[in-house]
């Protein structure tokens, strides 16, 4: 696709959007959002940049490989179930090491729902990329 | 934290293989070591389980029946150990098998998730995580049907998919109504919940939609024609390692649900199960006579022998019970091992078609031994393993005097003998069509090595059968009489609900046989589960 419109608005747009899923990301924590929505926000974003620019343009965007990003996300939760596991002896129990100091809200749930997160944003992301070199492939064949 | 390992290395041993998508090689070790680990994993389950009884642990702190629970007993520990050893088999056979491509498109990722999977289903003392476990196996093991990226793949794996998805969402339904009727699905607090209620109507379509699910997922009779059109497309060391776990998970989950959640002394329920497993175990053995491609072969006999397994749990006596257990054990490792044979016999001829292949006998008599064990373990040809499991299943079904369905588990032995001595008469023995060297490709050492050790085990199971059937005997008195089960789980839960990490029996002074059967903390779990938790 090529429309100027389109590319000139995705300038804006995917920071936009970008910011506004961290925003869902953090807000899920007591109200509607979370990790899933804002996973599927990036991915968004960036299908936006590749329906605008290709999928060449979002890979590089992107700057990593999608799955590579889920793999970091699975990670990030299994990392998250690991920390009540050490320092609790209980796996995936919720740790909260500044609340009580600071006020501060930050802990192994966060964790885990930012792996969420991006586990979301890299397999959505890797399924569109796909899909789209696949039809490209095929379309190619037809020529 | 120790029954969490076996769910977490393989998961963490999958990041990592994501994380290094770029190096195959990388990945390969990766896949080794943490096959490696999950069997260190599960030989310390099993020492512990079978040292102290059936152990427990609350995900997170919460206490049952809201927190999930893990459980192993005996069932479950053996379970876990098979996968560790499948595991590490198929990851050494698979250095020298799985092809560059499938490596590329992510094999050892999605293998250690289906382990990953696999052995979340085997632990979970809770029926919708059982069915969450359900869900990650079905989406690694999709995947690695298509990695392989070819048209046969594809077309198995759309047959494959649609019908695990069907069994998938019986298995959904089959929970809601369950947790409509209990309100809980905590199996045991289900199992307590449920005690003198077995008769009402949505706990009986409860377990006939359960029933069906599992069915589906282990290739009961009707819904079995998923596996033969699937399992022979994929490489040779997925097939194993499906042909081996994938279907006893589907054997495992109707075994415990249809002991500790559900009564199958009940007519109906013991009824469907007995017949659908004669059914089950003839059309498989008849399907396996009439194919001619190796692999199609062992898949139609896959299909046969979950038959023994099921009719060991649907004759629902101690005994029946030992068999089906035994059955399990003994049939992950022989199946599993004549997939990997199945493989080499390709690489050595060129072909797994038994028309187009002939004359190993000739060129590798080693190879013909190595077939021969677990071929005729298969059929339940003494000393080998195969014989103890079916003795067991029907003296069982003697006992109870059921003698119709022992006479078709006798025939189906004798019609699985035949279906080894076709591959053994068309593969090794018959000259080569096309000439005694054709299309041979090399087959390496990796290859050989899971194949004798597991040629081994079935020997030594064989020979050695008594301390086997003795924990079979133990494990089953276990599923039967699940006290010393939800006991175990009590006191999880009682320790998560005062904030402590669990700790075992041995450990705080009470023996596990003298462990009383305190069941009231799973059912009143009182205030707030996690006071010191800021936000809630």
């Amino acid at each position: 696709m090529n429309s100027l419109i389109l590319t000139t608005a995705t300038r804006f747009l995917t920071p936009l959007i970008l910011a506004l899923s961290v925003f869902i990301l953090l807000r899920g924590h007591n109200e509607p959002g979370g990790g899933f929505i804002g996973g599927l926000l990036v991915a968004v974003a960036f299908a936006l940049v590749e329906k605008a620019e290709g999928v060449e343009a979002a890979r590089r965007a992107m700057r990593i490989e999608p799955l590579v990003l889920a793999g970091i996300g699975l990670g990030c939760c299994l990392a998250g179930g690991y920390w009540g596991g050490i320092v609790h002896g209980d796996f995936l129990r919720g740790i909260w090491p500044w609340y009580e100091e600071y006020g501060l809200p930050v802990g192994s749930i966060l964790l885990f729902d930012l792996g969420v997160y991006l586990a979301v944003a890299g397999t959505v992301s890797a399924i569109l990329f796909g899909l789209e070199e696949a039809g490209h492939a095929v379309a190619g064949r037809d020529d | 934290m120790l029954l969490v390992w076996p769910i977490a290395l393989p998961l963490s041993t999958a990041v990592l293989c994501l994380i290094a998508w770029h190096s195959p090689r990388v990945q390969r070790a990766l896949n080794a070591a943490g096959s490696l680990g999950l069997l260190v994993a599960s030989i310390a389950i099993i020492t512990r389980v079978l040292d102290e009884g059936p152990v427990a642990a609350q995900m997170g702190s919460w206490p049952a029946p809201f927190g999930i629970t893990l459980v192993a007993d005996i069932l479950s520990a053996a379970m876990v150990l098979i996968t560790g050893i499948i595991a590490v088999a198929c990851a050494v056979y698979g250095w020298a098998e799985v092809g560059a491509g499938e490596e590329r498109n992510g094999h050892h990722a999605l293998t250690q998730a289906l382990l990953g999977g696999v052995c979340g289903a085997f632990v979970t003392g809770d029926i919708f995580n059982m069915y969450v476990w359900f869900e990650v196996l079905l989406i690694a093991s999709f995947g690695l049907m298509v990695v392989g990226g070819g048209k046969a793949q594809l077309d198995a794996a759309v047959k494959y998919v649609g019908l695990n998805l069907i069994a998938t969402l019986a298995f959904l339904t089959g929970v809601g109504l369950l947790y409509g009727a209990a309100g809980t699905l905590n199996m045991a607090d289900l199992h307590l919940t449920l005690a003198g209620r077995q008769g009402e109507t949505a706990i009986f379509s409860a377990a006939a939609m359960l029933m069906f699910a599992f069915g589906a997922k282990a290739a009961m009779f009707p819904a079995f024609f998923w596996l033969p059109a699937s399992y022979h497309t994929p490489s040779v060391t997925t097939s194993a390692l499906f042909s081996a776990l994938l279907t006893k998970v589907g054997v495992y989950a109707m075994i415990r649900a249809f002991t500790i959640v559900f009564d199958t002394s009940e007519p109906a329920i013991q009824n469907t199960l007995l017949y659908g497993s004669a059914i089950t175990m003839v059309v498989g053995v008849l399907g396996a006579a009439a194919q001619m491609h190796v692999r199609r072969i062992l898949s139609f006999h896959i299909i046969s022998q979950i038959g023994y397994m099921i009719l060991g749990l649907a004759i629902y006596t101690p005994l029946g019970l030992v068999g089906a257990i035994f059955y399990l054990f003994h049939h992950i490792i022989v199946k599993a091992n004549l997939f990997l044979i199945a493989g080499v016999i390709g690489r050595s001829t060129g072909s797994e078609e038994l028309t187009d292949i002939g004359g190993l006998w000739k060129r590798k008599p080693w190879l013909g031994v190595l077939f021969l064990i677990p071929a005729l373990s298969l059929a339940g040809v003494p000393p080998l393993s195969g014989f103890w499991a079916k003795l067991l299943i029907i003296l069982a079904a003697l006992e109870e005097e059921r003698y119709f369905i022992a006479f078709v588990a006798v025939l189906v032995g004798f019609l699985t003998l035949y279906s080894m001595s076709k591959i053994w008469m068309e593969a090794f023995w018959k000259a080569h069509p096309g000439g005694d060297d054709a299309a041979a490709r090399p087959a390496s050492y990796w290859l050989y090595l899971p194949i004798i050790t597991l040629a081994l085990m079935t020997v030594f199971i064989g020979l050695n059968a008594q301390p086997f059937v003795e924990a079979a005997f133990a494990s089953a008195e276990q599923v039967l009489q699940p006290d010393a089960y939800i006991a175990a789980v009590a006191r999880a839960s009682e320790a998560a609900e005062l904030g402590l990490t669990f700790e075992s029996p041995a450990a705080s002074g009470v023996p596990a046989e003298a462990a009383p059967t305190p069941v009231e903390p799973i059912e009143n779990p009182t205030g707030p589960p996690e006071p010191e938790d800021p936000l809630r």
